[in-house]
């Protein structure tokens, strides 16, 4: 035995004990995916295998990086037509399928990434070992790219682990640890790295019984059950997405209540829906955000700073979250505020925080213990980096800076979360002006992936690589913008806020302009949205935004606000809420006017234009990209550029001209239309 | 008399010091774990200091109870406050004085020249005291998860009664003493007879503690207290046992809790059940001048004594009176005093030994009284009775609040002292410069 033939992705080794040793290591990448010459170099290999008839085999990774990061998402946009998915996707089931029948037992022994189409190739082996290291996870995360498993994923889950985990796991997209992955069954154990060599040799050795789902849980994938289940999965996930906009999950309840009794045949109409999938307009444009998020990314590594300690002033909403953030993403941080009260009303939050997202005792406390409060600022002293959040008000900004940089290191980077105040009216104070940069984080911080990172007319712009690369640092995804009024996301929100509310000045019920917007694919309704933000904050964005750009506020706002209805937070706004929530009237009787959708949505891209023109933002992707992160545009739809594409500029420019005939001035198209 | 030896082979610096409000126990578990209250506390004091938290090169706290999660607490709080991986840490337990045990071992470990830079001091959570399985239900609960066969785990199922269920509880077993059975209240009902001391000068006294503390916050001298900081959000600011607007007749309406029916020492005129803790920075003379690091004061001597169980509340006399000697000081010589306040009877009982002529002769081997120590010199800011008394923490408090009681008033010398449980007694003499 022996190695036969050199290849340039994989490597095999033979081990102690016959057992035959398979790295991936792909060529010229940093990543392992599955891009077609590694699966064609893999059906060789398993050609050899078959030949050469070793005890066992362990497929492992080479990387660092981890296990495989899923297919290569590349190939997918290159596709000509559904055959050409389909063939491609049938050339990798076919070899996933000769891995599976190889006649001695496999592993796969997993560590870091183990993501769609490597989890796949993992669940085509006969066992599965995860080294239990934060850095692991494993799931099928296609649905986020409009599509779902297509290397027998589909087929292979609902067996192991049973349909309700397996659907679980494939409708979401979300990934389990290590640990989570052994407590399903998605892999038969979870160990410490230093037992991974006689985890995988016992098993192999052994040879137990491979893991199969058992009791109720497999009792529902038998026939008559099936369309039962189905059906309460489709009434769940309609709750969450709808069909027209999002298919791709709906296409995995249906092969496995049609199929699931007969693998093969499961697997090609597997292979027919993914292909069909691939090339539809949902899969192709989010697979273009799934671009535009790496390139975002690739942004914040343009610099190597890195900060280790983080201070932040200002405690309220906005400033206690982004410490907490910091917190939880391993930074040190100090929290300054002049008020005890508002400092704890942080703590408090950073716990909920923690206690949702990191789960374990040790670890909240830990993050707790990163989080401190200092009254007296003397972390300023030691920060790599300062953000300001104080509420908005130019001398006390100004003021604020000019003690920050007295106390803080030379090299510490300063930056301000203002959403309303020029960089250039703060940063005037600085012996340096062009330390300042803007870090516009938004609300909810941990739930909202985007900040914008603010050039100002002299800001350094290695300083602005520096505040991509924290962005980055926290996990966040930085945009760089030009400091200008609203910088990007504020600014073309707005208008389509504005147009909801003069809508329903206009006598349109709330309920059908929130309809009207969700249907489009708005995470949320404009009416609900304004509320929900607060509509003070909202009156007070508006008018900054008038001022300096011109358009009116409407008067609602203003008389709501002053007789107290600032949404959410005082229970009633646009809507009345009890315990948070919303109370909708089902049905308003009235139909909503034609134009609604377009009303608000072209407010929106008319917006987005005028932005692009005056350089806010670089180009049509990251402003496509900058919005679906920051504000949910619909991302299926590819952001409010790739949607003017689709539907045709032309054709778009005509509606806005016949509404601004219609409804006056602020539907004037922007020059650059 | 011992002749031990003194810390005066090299000198030792207090720095600095912090500690988090006293926060009395209501009956329900307190918002904080004693590491936390710990962390919070030292958080504080080391962002004031100069030096990385990792330039320490010990740590040394005192506690009584650490909760289940806390072996070696001091490790766990010098882990949390990042004092590095390779900076030892280890805890000290001498009962209500296990504060000052750890203040006296960090400083013998500076005086020594084992130790330049240590974090030290003292902290409780008596609010997390346990519960614990009483025995009957250990070895039942052993005999159910042995029995194997279905039928046999049955049988033992039918065997548990209510008493099973009594639990035992840790804080009470903690206050008292292991040897006589007598509750520490009760140690105070015997020496409160042996002075003669009445309930009312009791509650004179603790009415004074309440009203002297009241006061301190009031002034703003309480400022060796930083804000903590729950995970509900709430922030706790000041000592929340005081009560201002005590007075002896409310207090002459409580009952004894010790000696029922007869006694005279209540819950209000014994210390609070309280969650605190005490960090202090010592430091030799060379990482003073490494650092350029301010100096509150100096720990100039200690001593530790020890005395019948049954009269533990005389502890600080015996402690007190070595020192005095060694020093050769007077009682005049002293500025200020801090006696622990476990209970108003003990400290006024503490008052009267030094006055009466044949203690000192008989039990210190003086050849006359020390003399009375005047209340104005004494706990001028209140002290256990109004702000609690967490057992390990309350020995480094003392210390901390002497210091700045001498810095307040530019006096020069004070001794701080414990009685402890087990019947000892713990002093220490600090030193300022005058400016």
């Amino acid at each position: 035995m022996g190695e036969k033939k050199s290849y340039q992705h994989w490597r095999k080794e033979q081990g102690r004990d016959e057992i035959a040793w398979l790295y991936l290591d792909r060529a010229e990448s940093k990543t392992n995916i599955l891009c077609r010459a590694v699966i064609e170099e893999l059906d060789e290999l398993l050609e050899e295998l078959e030949y050469d008839k070793p005890a066992g085999v362990v497929i492992t990774s080479a990387k660092s990086s981890g296990f495989i990061a899923g297919a290569d998402i590349g190939e997918f946009t290159t596709l000509k037509d559904q055959d050409d998915g389909f063939a491609l996707v049938r050339r990798a089931q076919g070899v996933f399928d000769r891995l599976e029948a190889l006649h001695c037992p496999t592993v796969a022994l997993i560590q870091g990434f183990c993501l769609g189409g490597g989890m796949e190739l993992a669940l085509a082996c006969r066992y599965r070992i995860a080294i239990d290291d934060p850095k692991t996870k494993l799931g099928l995360p296609e649905v986020k790219l409009g599509i779902h498993p297509g290397f027998g994923g589909t087929v292979r889950l609902p067996p192991l682990i049973g349909a309700p985990a397996a659907m679980d796991l494939m409708l979401t997209g979300r990934s389990l640890s290590a640990k989570a992955a052994a407590k399903v069954g998605v892999v038969d154990h979870a160990v410490p790295e230093r037992h991974k060599l006689s985890a995988a040799t016992q098993l192999l050795q052994q040879q137990p019984t491979p893991q199969k789902v058992k009791g109720w849980k497999a009792w529902v994938s038998y026939g008559l059950l099936r369309p039962l289940l189905a059906g309460m999965m489709r009434r769940k996930l309609a709750k969450k997405a709808r069909q027209e906009h999002y298919p791709a999950p709906y296409a995995v309840i249906e092969l496995w209540e049609k199929y699931a009794s007969d693998p093969k045949v499961m697997m090609k109409e597997e292979a027919v829906s993914v292909a069909r999938l691939v090339m539809g307009d949902t899969a192709q444009n989010l697979i273009r955000v799934f671009f535009l998020q790496e390139r975002m990314k690739g942004l914040g590594s343009k610099s190597d700073f890195k900060a280790e300690r983080v201070h932040v002033i200002g405690g309220g909403v906005m400033g206690g979250d982004i410490a907490a953030w910091c917190a939880m993403q391993g930074l040190q941080v100090t929290l300054q505020d002049r008020s005890h009260e508002v400092i704890g009303r942080a703590i408090g939050r950073a716990h909920g925080l923690y206690k949702k997202k990191l789960k374990h005792p040790l670890k909240i406390r830990d993050a707790m213990d990163r989080l401190r409060p200092d009254i007296e600022g003397r972390g300023i002293a030691e920060a790599d980096l300062i953000i300001e959040a104080i509420f908005e008000n130019v001398e006390a900004k100004q003021q604020l800076f000019k003690e920050v940089e007295a106390k803080a290191k030379p090299d510490a980077l300063l930056a301000t979360n203002t959403s309303s105040i020029p960089l250039e009216a703060i940063s005037g104070v600085l012996d340096d002006p062009s330390r300042l940069i803007g870090l516009h984080f938004f609300n909810p911080v941990a739930q909202m992936q985007l900040v914008e990172v603010v050039r100002g007319a002299e800001s350094n712009e290695a300083l602005i690589d520096a505040g991509c690369a924290f962005t980055k640092q926290i996990g966040r995804l930085p945009l760089p913008v030009k400091s200008s009024p609203g910088f990007l996301v504020n600014r073309i929100l707005m208008p389509y806020l504005i147009e909801a509310v003069i809508l329903e000045s206009e006598g349109v019920p709330a309920v059908l302009i929130d309809q009207a917007a969700t249907k489009f694919g708005m995470p949320m309704g404009p009416i609900e949205l304004a509320d929900t933000v607060g509509l003070d904050i909202c009156l007070h964005v508006a008018e900054i935004l008038s001022q300096e750009l011109g358009g009116e506020v409407p008067e609602k706002l203003r008389s709501m606000v002053a007789a107290g209805q600032l949404g959410r937070k005082s229970g009633e706004g646009f809507y009345k809420y009890k315990k948070g929530k919303p109370l909708k009237p089902s049905d308003t009787g009235t139909p909503p006017p034609d134009d609604l959708t377009d009303r608000m949505i072209l407010r929106f891209v008319n917006e987005a234009m005028a932005c692009l023109r005056e350089g806010v933002v670089e180009d049509e992707d990251l402003l496509d990209a900058g919005i679906i992160f920051g504000t949910g545009f619909a991302p299926f739809r590819g952001g409010p550029m790739n949607y003017t594409a689709k539907c045709g500029r032309d054709q778009l420019k005509q509606r806005l001209d016949h509404l601004q005939q219609e409804h006056g001035e602020r539907f004037t198209p922007d020059a650059r239309w | 008399m011992s002749n031990k030896t003194t810390h005066l082979a090299r000198p030792v610096y207090v720095v600095d010091g912090a500690r988090t409000p006293f926060l009395k126990a209501k009956g329900k578990t307190g918002p904080f774990h004693a590491a936390d209250l710990a962390v919070q506390a030292g958080r504080a004091l080391l962002s004031r200091m100069p030096f990385a938290p990792h330039e320490i090169d010990e740590v040394v706290m005192g506690c009584v109870m650490p909760g289940p999660n806390e072996a070696n607490i001091a490790r766990v709080i010098a882990l949390r406050l990042s004092c590095g991986i390779t900076t030892p840490a280890w805890t000290v337990q001498r009962n209500c004085a296990s504060g000052m045990q750890a203040l006296d071992s960090a400083a013998s470990n500076i005086a020594n020249g084992r130790a330049e830079l240590v974090l030290t001091g003292g902290v409780e959570a008596m609010s997390h005291a346990p519960l614990l399985l009483n025995e009957t239900m250990v070895n039942w609960m052993a005999d159910l998860y042995g029995a194997k066969k279905p039928l046999d785990k049955l049988k033992v199922l039918t065997q548990l009664r209510a008493g099973h269920l009594k639990p035992i509880v840790g804080l009470l077993c903690g206050l008292t003493d292991p040897i006589n059975g007598l509750g520490m209240g009760q140690t105070a009902e015997i020496i409160a007879h042996r002075f003669n001391i009445s309930r009312r000068e009791m509650d004179e006294y603790a009415v004074r503690s309440h009203h002297r503390l009241a006061h301190a916050q009031a002034q703003g001298w309480m400022d060796e207290i930083v804000p903590i900081y729950d995970k509900e959000g709430n922030v706790h600011l000041s000592d929340d046992g005081v009560r201002g607007d005590s007075s002896v007749e409310k207090l002459t309406k409580l009952k004894p809790v010790f000696d029922r029916h007869f006694g005279k020492v209540t819950a209000a005129n014994s210390a609070q059940i309280t969650d605190g803790a005490t960090l202090l920075l010592l430091a030799s003379a060379e990482a003073v001048e490494k650092y350029k690091l301010p100096v509150l004061g100096a720990i100039v001597d200690s001593h530790w004594a020890a005395l019948e169980p049954s009269e533990m509340g005389l502890g600080p006399v015996h402690a007190m009176a070595p020192i005095m000697q060694r020093q050769g000081l007077a009682l005049a010589d002293v500025d200020y005093w801090e006696i622990n306040e476990a209970f108003a009877a003990q400290v006024l009982a503490c008052v009267e030994a030094c006055k009466d002529e044949r203690y000192c002769q008989q039990q210190l081997g003086l050849s006359a009284a020390l003399g009375e120590i005047a209340s104005a010199r004494l706990n001028v800011d209140g002290g256990g009775v109004s702000l609690g008394h967490p057992v390990g923490a309350s020995g480094a408090r003392i210390v901390l609040h002497l210091l700045h009681v001498l810095k307040r008033s530019n006096a020069r010398r004070g001794i701080a002292s414990l009685c402890i449980g087990g019947g000892q007694g713990g002093a220490m003499l600090l030193e300022r410069e005058v400016d």
